[in-house]
């Protein structure tokens, strides 16, 4: 197959598995987007895990505890299709490490409050399931059928962050302050989440397929379904700007663009505190990896 | 060593791939793909081979188009229309 | 259930969830991405059976699990001092782990044979769900037994295992667990008593 009938073939539908000719730029393409999901489903867990150490109840911290767990899982499965693509899981998280390649924007930013804990479950996991759901027909059938089980599980984290969310905005005046301030300090990076608005026809990523949507349709998903969830609990969002026009699409502020691509090239207020954390436990643990995976290797 | 994990949603349905798990051997293979894949109790079942175990075709030949064992060797309609005529039992514009 | 039933009972959940609340640690930065799912599993499941076991003990007394959990005084606790230490070194860890599923595997069983059929019913679910943690606490035993820093984790540790069936042994805690009770609680006490979260 040659390179315009690998593309006329993925643009009609069609899927190929690890062992199919792949065109070189599909390939690396691919691995880059792949390797970016993993690294932040890596990273993602550190604004977590704190939290699970400050759970206020046995359930919420039990809750808590199984989410990160997914999303630790989710990066091994992701790492996994990476790896049969040609690309070892060591070289992955060196990488990471070194801030060669990169991870989401909203794991760079730091968790303050238990509010974040909500806001993060209710709102910046929807931002990610959005994309991730257009991540379900992806041309290479390896990664679209892992993006299945990663749905599935994420459905028990939006009702989670949800249950959270309205928990306090039942409870005092001071929990409802927290889910505020947390609104308004995540809305920035959460509309900037998406990626700038770069036409789809545009897009190498929906070009090959690997995703089905762009990334100014994704914002609007998003908008459409959750600022009509954050103002009927009578929270407010920073942006005056932003409104439903007649014709269903939403318009805002325009992002802070440059905040974003200064965040995932590793400037973000905790981009280094968190790559740090990685590459200690990393050191630390490199003799088991040695003892349990030598033999093997 | 990877192992390839394979599925079962429910009794009396087919084992599914479901993915794989990096393990240094079987016990600790057996530990990572029943956390991976059922620590929900989302599976009734899994089978869990490695990989090197798994022998791989996706290649196959009909060069002269075997049609005889497959339902597509039998185009029966204009047989059928010929005995229906000779039968006088020709059936309606319409019938199959 | 008499007090003394009650005291063994907290012991057991106070080990439990000081316990589960140390593994819960290892979420996220654990050594392998495979055995980080797996213990954040061991992890969940301890402070599940300290809930149960709580919420036995809460009905007699007439508080919540939460209330038992969360809200009591540091020296009220009746952890054995093994599980309140912070083991960030995976040796130390995995030494700990399999000491303590080895004492806890002895105290299931007399509670399997309690005379209360509600607690030697617990008592079995616990066990059946134990059973798998001594799986795989003997599985990286089998795996780390050449190494010196494991032998040497377990030699360290094995005393203290003792305190886990003896309750005399856990009258002092250790410095670690008052910092470990203030970081546990602080998202709860920024409210009053009885708000919901």
């Amino acid at each position: 197959m040659t390179d315009q009938e690998f593309l006329e073939y993925v643009q009609s539908g069609g899927q190929v598995e690890a062992t199919d000719e792949l065109p070189d730029d599909y390939r690396a393409k691919l691995i880059k987007f792949i390797e970016m999901h993993g690294n932040s489903e890596l990273m993602g867990v550190l604004p977590e895990r704190e939290w699970i150490l400050r759970a206020p109840t046995l359930q919420r911290k039990l809750a808590l505890t199984a989410k990160v767990q997914d999303e630790v899982g989710h990066s091994q499965l992701i790492y996994r299709v990476v790896e049969d693509l040609g690309k070892p899981r060591e070289q992955c998280l060196d990488d990471l490490i070194s801030g060669k390649s990169k991870f989401h924007n909203v794991f760079h930013y730091p968790t303050k409050t238990w509010g974040d804990v909500g806001v993060i479950a209710w709102l910046v996991d929807a931002a990610a399931i959005i994309s991730q759901k257009a991540l379900l027909k992806c041309s290479y059938a390896p990664y679209a059928r892992i993006m299945k089980k990663i749905c599935w599980e994420e459905s028990f984290h939006i009702l989670h962050g949800r249950d959270v969310i309205l928990t306090l905005m039942n409870g005092t005046d001071d929990q409802r302050e927290l889910v505020q301030e947390a609104v308004t300090r995540w809305w920035g990076p959460l509309m900037q989440f998406h990626g700038n608005p770069i036409d789809k026809e545009e897009d190498p990523m929906y070009i090959w397929r690997i995703k089905s949507q762009g990334n100014e349709e994704a914002r609007q998903q998003f908008l459409d379904g959750y600022v009509p969830q954050i103002w009927e609990l009578g929270l407010t969002v920073p942006d005056p700007e932003l409104q439903k026009n007649d014709d269903g699409v939403w318009e805002y502020s325009e992002p802070d663009w440059d905040e974003l691509k200064s965040v995932v090239t590793g400037h973000g207020p905790k981009s280094q505190d968190r790559l740090d954390l990685r590459r200690m436990a990393r050191e630390n643990s490199a003799w088991v990896r040695q003892v349990v995976l030598a033999e093997a290797a | 060593m990877i192992y390839e994990v394979f599925r079962q949603e429910r009794k009396g349905q087919p084992f599914q791939h479901a993915g794989s798990v990096e393990a240094a051997d079987d016990a600790f293979a057996d530990v990572y793909a029943r956390e991976q894949y059922g620590r929900r109790g989302e599976s009734a079942a899994l089978w869990i081979v490695p990989r090197s175990a798994v022998m791989e075709i996706h290649e196959f030949v009909d060069e002269l188009n075997r049609n005889y064992h497959r339902v597509d060797g039998y185009p029966l309609k204009e047989k059928l229309k010929e005995a229906r005529e000779r039968a006088g039992t020709a059936a309606a514009p319409g019938d199959s | 259930m008499n007090e003394q039933e009650q005291q063994l009972l907290l012991e057991i959940a106070d080990d439990e969830l000081i316990l589960g609340w140390r593994d819960s640690e290892w979420t996220g930065i654990a050594p392998l991405l495979e055995e980080d799912v797996a213990f954040s599993s061991i992890a969940q499941n301890e402070i599940g059976h300290a809930r149960a076991l709580y919420e036995l003990v809460a009905r007699e007394l007439g508080t919540t699990a939460d209330e038992l959990a969360f809200d009591r005084s540091p020296d009220e606790y009746r952890c054995a001092p093994l599980v309140e230490l912070r083991l960030m070194d995976w040796a130390q860890t995995i030494a700990r782990h399999y000491l303590y599923e080895e004492a806890d595997a002895i105290r299931l069983e007399r509670l399997k044979r309690s005379d209360d059929p509600e607690l030697a019913g617990l008592a079995a679910k616990i066990d059946r769900e134990e059973a798998y943690h001594r799986i795989h606490a003997q599985m990286w035993f089998d795996r780390l037994q050449g190494e010196p820093r494991f032998a040497a984790a377990l030699d360290e540790l094995r005393p203290q295992a003792a305190a886990l069936l003896d309750s005399e042994l856990r009258s002092e805690h250790t410095s670690e667990l008052p910092e470990l009770l203030e970081e546990m609680t602080m998202v709860r006490r920024s409210q009053p008593a009885g708000t919901k979260w």
